[in-house]
């Protein structure tokens, strides 16, 4: 392969450094009109009067919409795991076409004007009374409401293997312990933001999404429309980490208020209006028990969560998943507990989950592994499974154990005291700690076609999502090296529903489901050329079998025999010749994914599949103040075949990054007393900045998983698991305090 | 944003005209008034713009005072040679706040009077007495975690946010106000108040005046001095708990001290209680912190900011300490 694993500069590098490329609130159009949302400001209740007359007044105002004047919208479709686009609704809320208020900060109005102050003038003109009810929105008093989560296909929910508690009960050795983590929310880059214009009955929309497919499907449904009625188009996405998965309010009411207005209408939310109408990562409360023998060996392992999830939607976490599969304990129990609340609805941010269940495990296993005097990287020796401790099924590819023995040796692990508290550089206390990555791996159907055109180039027509991560270029390289191509000859269409359905920027699995379409479209298109040359009169491939010719330098041949895919098409009088996979038609539709989802749970049943790795990290801690900054990372990952050596380093760089803010700074206040948000801003609510991130070393064992398509793991989110617990576990050999809520601030160490 | 009429002034008379009229404000780098109109806790009718006013350079006056224009950046001053030499705990407050494209814009007459950063403060939803008098106050109760610890009321807990004006209170600063009935000059110390029951008077600045000059004494003590600012990330974020501190010991003696705490009041928290206890005290860390224990006797908690009590102890004990180590002023 020439180009599959190589550091290649992804394809839009330029046009973003530039700022050619265009982002959904930037696309120009004459009469473009703009959108500003008013936010409610009680939790749960009833809009009693609401007062646009002001507002109305202010020159420049085009429409104000509220619950009063709203053109109807069909409601959200319930929620049917068969057809997946029904889970593109956000929350449950059919907004301005009800007088009820669920959360606190849900849009009662919309503002359209000629200009975007205008709009935001008048939306804070408007006057709204409530009458309002009780409200469930203090997470920690909630808790005894909890109740056990629903399993699904896609996300099992319990799990049990023996009789943990009894086992916990006998163990010569036991630890039970509970952690809590904050609400934290994505702040991607680039606040939601959606243009939308009405050409008659058909609606456009340009919207940063990670699932064109869904907004389409959603919005369809919403205005009663034949789906094929919605286009959107979503090129360029800056950021997104689960954020721009659903359909959120804005989308919808910016395409109703083109509907009201009859004009193109943008709306870019504030960072507040993110913060109000976008969910977060629900908050957890966990326990983790493990029992052990002397030697280490894990007899029991409980892993039980509360979450929450607003009264009108939200994404339950897999927050027990890691331990499901990390340690080969004997006697295995995990259970999640869901809380509903009056709030905005929690949604799937960046490993939703393991992200925070690898917190609590990982930080767990390392007070174990202090308490019984061992090494934390023995200990997870001593417990590392041969097959998957839950269910005994059989892991498709691991190699976490070789991620471990790699970091320890480059980062020097082998060297340090384990006596917590015992390296200092002047004022900074030092510490080491390390967890385990883990993220499973997942693969979707994905449309697309391949299309080799007369002048020897190739176009992709896939509707993938590129949010930053280098999905385009990554693509391109596969594609180049499966035809033989340059990668200057590829081209990725890509981002628009214009293009095949492909599947979701989301659960690490893009990558993985668009390569298995990738080269099976390929490798037809080879078959369908191949065909034309030896049926071609005059061709040199003419009674070949395809066994003697070779693919290489954009052409077909035998030895020096053969030719260019340019002489092949030319001398066939074809302009193109393209290949397929999914169907067209809604029956074939219906069929494909019917016989992908048999597929794809023949294959759950058989594997277990993931990506995994260690994270290891140093901390200093000052000895006065307990600010803690982090001085070394490096992580050492197991994802299969990496595509791109840049890209795939700084997504899982970038992961480190996230999971840095989870640890120490990162956290939404939501007030107990109205469920408001009281930091819905970029100064207040807490990111790192580039002070706080030090150097960080990635890593990659780069070895094929033989189950996946090109061997090829997701890498968006395993860069984020373990991260906490790494940190955790280094502020505890740093200071002997062990910190089992986050984020871990100054005061906790004080 | 409600629409506004906008003045530049070219000169000091011209700008002090045009705030008299009713509504008017006035603009410098606009790093906190442009957020607040934003989010409409500021909707002037009209807007000064000062930043043309000849007022952004640094004299050292004959008898040894420093005079600041009023309109120089935040980060002109942090890099000034006179600043940096004789007064490095102002460099490095002026460096500890903000980023530096805020630095770059922010002015040091509008640093002097930023708004509180208590969150209440800037939501409209929320009850404030300092945006809305009589309303009352959310924050009792409520996210405190960075509130007050001295001097707050039962009306407002909000705390000064300048990391510039905790050094310029340690350093005995002079402010120079001018208005059309002329020009008066007040100390920086007492110059923000303490909320009471009015906490939506926060200076003794007047409606129509002017901040032209911050004046310096000429303080030999001020060359061996530190700034500590205490965040929940490495940069840009407001104090938790900021000290401002000189020293000089003589034969191990304490014979100078200046101490000033940030993140901790409605105004930069001079602590004269600690200062006193230095004074003629061994330079030793039992002094230290027996100098914070004298200052934080009289400070008091909200519900989620004790820690603060501690870290400001904490935090006052180490700079001390590290300002009197062999090279600790640096």
């Amino acid at each position: 392969m020439r180009y599959v694993g190589q550091p290649i500069d992804r394809l839009d590098g330029v046009a973003k450094t530039t700022g050619a490329a265009r982002f959904s609130a930037e696309y120009p159009y004459p009469n473009l009109a703009y959108a500003a949302l008013v936010h409610a400001t009680i939790a749960r209740g009833r809009i009693t009067r609401i007062d646009t007359g002001t507002a109305r007044k202010t020159p420049g105002v085009l429409a104000v919409i509220t619950h009063g004047n709203a053109p109807e919208m069909k409601p959200a479709p319930k929620p049917n795991q068969f057809d997946m686009s029904t889970l593109a609704a956000a929350t449950s809320v059919n907004y301005l076409n009800t007088d009820e208020v669920y959360w606190n900060g849900q849009p009662v109005a919309v503002v359209v004007a000629e200009t975007l102050d205008v709009a935001r003038e008048a939306a804070y003109l408007i006057e709204v009374e409530y009458a309002e009810y009780p409200a469930a929105v203090d997470f920690a008093a909630e808790e005894g409401n909890a109740r056990p989560q629903k399993s699904t296909m896609l996300s099992e929910a319990d799990g049990r293997k023996g009789d943990a508690e009894a086992a916990l009960a006998d163990a010569p050795f036991a630890l039970d312990l509970r952690y809590t983590t904050a609400q934290v929310n994505h702040n991607a880059i680039e606040p939601h933001s959606t243009t939308a214009y009405w050409d008659g009955d058909h609606l456009i929309l340009h919207e940063g999404s990670q699932n064109v497919a869904w907004v389409r499907d959603h919005l369809a449904i919403r205005f009663d429309l034949p789906k094929q009625n919605v286009r959107v188009i979503s090129p360029f996405v800056g950021g997104a980490f689960g954020g721009k998965s659903f359909v959120w309010p804005g989308t919808v009411l910016t395409a109703l208020a083109a509907k009201v207005t009859g004009r193109p209408v943008r709306m870019m939310l504030t960072r507040e209006g993110v913060f109000r109408t976008v969910g977060g990562r629900t908050p957890s409360i966990q326990r983790v028990a493990i029992g052990a023998q002397l030697d280490g060996s894990m007899t029991a392992l409980i892993h039980t969560s509360v979450c929450q999830v607003g009264r009108t939607g939200g994404w339950s976490e897999q927050v027990t998943s890691v331990s499901r599969h990390l340690y080969d304990a004997a006697n295995i129990q995990v259970q999640q507990n869901l809380v509903g609340m009056d709030l905005l609805a929690n949604t799937i941010m960046r490993a939703p989950g393991e992200s925070i269940g690898s917190f609590a495990l990982e930080a767990t296993v390392d007070e174990l592994a202090y308490e019984l005097g061992l090494d934390p990287i023995e200990l997870r020796a001593r417990n590392e499974p041969a097959r998957n401790p839950l269910d005994g099924k059989a892991f498709s590819h691991r190699l976490l154990m070789e991620c471990f023995e790699e970091g320890a040796k480059e980062f020097g692990w082998a060297g340090r005291p384990q006596e917590p508290g015992s390296m200092r550089d002047g004022r900074w206390l030092i510490g080491m700690g390390v967890a385990a990555a883990y993220h499973p791996a997942w693969r979707f159907p994905a449309n697309l076609t391949v299309r080799l055109s007369d002048d020897g180039t190739v176009l992709i027509r896939c509707g993938l999502h590129e949010m930053g991560m280098g999905s385009a270029t990554a693509v391109s390289q596969i594609a180049a090296d499966a035809l033989c191509v340059p990668m200057a000859a590829v081209t990725v269409a890509y981002g628009d529903t214009a293009l095949p359905d492909t599947t979701t920027a989301g659960a690490s699995s893009q990558t993985a489901s668009v390569t298995a379409s990738l080269l099976a479209a390929c490798a037809k298109l080879d078959r369908a050329v191949f065909t034309l040359a030896r049926k071609t009169p005059g061709s040199p491939l003419r009674g070949l079998r395809r066994a003697d010719v070779t693919a290489r330098d954009g052409g077909l041949y035998n030895g020096s025999r053969g030719e260019s895919y340019h002489d092949i098409l030319r001398r066939a009088g074809r302009a193109s010749v393209e290949a397929r996979v999914g169907a067209d038609t809604r029956l074939g539709e219906i069929a494909d994914q019917v016989r992908s989802m048999s597929k794809f749970l023949l294959d759950r049943r058989r594997w277990v599949k993931a990506a995994c790795g260690a994270q290891f990290c140093e901390v200093l801690v000052d000895s006065d103040t307990g600010e803690t900054r982090i001085s070394r990372w490096l992580g050492v990952f197991d994802v299969g075949r990496v595509v791109n050596a840049k890209t795939a380093a700084s997504q899982l760089r970038g992961g480190i990054v996230m999971g840095i803010g989870l640890a120490l700074t990162e956290e939404t206040l939501v007030d107990p007393r109205n469920g408001r948000i009281v930091n819905a801003s970029l100064s207040e609510y807490h990111v790192p900045v580039h002070a706080d991130i030090p150097v960080i070393d990635v890593r990659y064992l780069d070895d094929p998983d033989p189950t996946m398509p090109l061997g090829v793991v997701g890498i968006g989110e395993v860069g984020v698991t373990g991260v906490a617990g790494a940190v955790a576990n280094a502020v505890f050999h740093a200071t002997g305090k062990r910190i089992r809520d986050l984020p871990i601030t100054l005061d906790k160490l004080l | 944003m409600k629409d506004f009429a906008y003045v530049s002034a070219p000169d000091v008379a011209t700008a002090v005209r045009a705030i008299t009229e009713p509504g008017a404000k006035f603009l410098g780098g606009g790093t906190n008034l442009v957020d607040l109109m934003r989010q409409n806790v500021e909707r002037p009718d009209t807007v000064v713009d000062i930043t043309r006013l000849p007022l952004d350079r640094v004299e050292e006056l004959p008898d040894g005072r420093i005079r600041i224009g009023a309109m120089m950046r935040n980060s002109a001053l942090a890099a000034h040679r006179l600043i940096r030499t004789r007064y490095p705990m102002l460099a490095q407050a002026l460096l500890a706040g903000a980023s530096g494209q805020l630095r770059n814009m922010a002015t040091v007459g509008g640093n002097v009077l930023q708004r509180t950063r208590c969150p209440y403060f800037v939501d409209l939803a929320a009850r404030c007495n300092k945006r809305e008098p009589g309303s009352g106050c959310d924050a009792i109760g409520g996210f405190n975690r960075n509130a007050a610890i001295f001097g707050a009321s039962e009306s407002c807990v909000a705390t000064h946010p300048s990391d510039m004006c905790v050094a310029l209170a340690a350093l005995d600063a002079t402010i120079e106000l001018e208005s059309v009935r002329g020009v008066r000059r007040l100390p920086l110390v007492g110059f923000h108040a303490l909320p009471g029951d009015a906490p939506q008077h926060e200076t003794a600045i007047a409606a129509d005046e002017l901040i032209t000059a911050i004046e310096l004494p000429d303080l030999p003590v001020a060359a061996r001095s530190r700034y500590r600012k205490v965040r929940d990330r490495a940069s840009y974020a407001f104090a938790l708990v900021s000290v401002a501190a000189a020293l000089e010991v003589r034969d191990g003696v304490v014979t100078e001290a200046r101490l000033a705490l940030g993140g901790v009041a409605s105004r930069p928290w001079r602590a004269h209680a600690a200062e006193r206890a230095l004074m003629g005290a061994p330079a030793t860390e039992e002094s230290f912190r027996r100098a914070a224990d004298a200052e934080l006797a009289g400070a008091v908690a909200q519900s989620q900011n004790a820690f603060k009590i501690e870290l400001a102890r904490r935090a006052v004990t180490a700079t001390l300490r590290q300002l009197h180590l062999p090279g600790g002023a640096a």
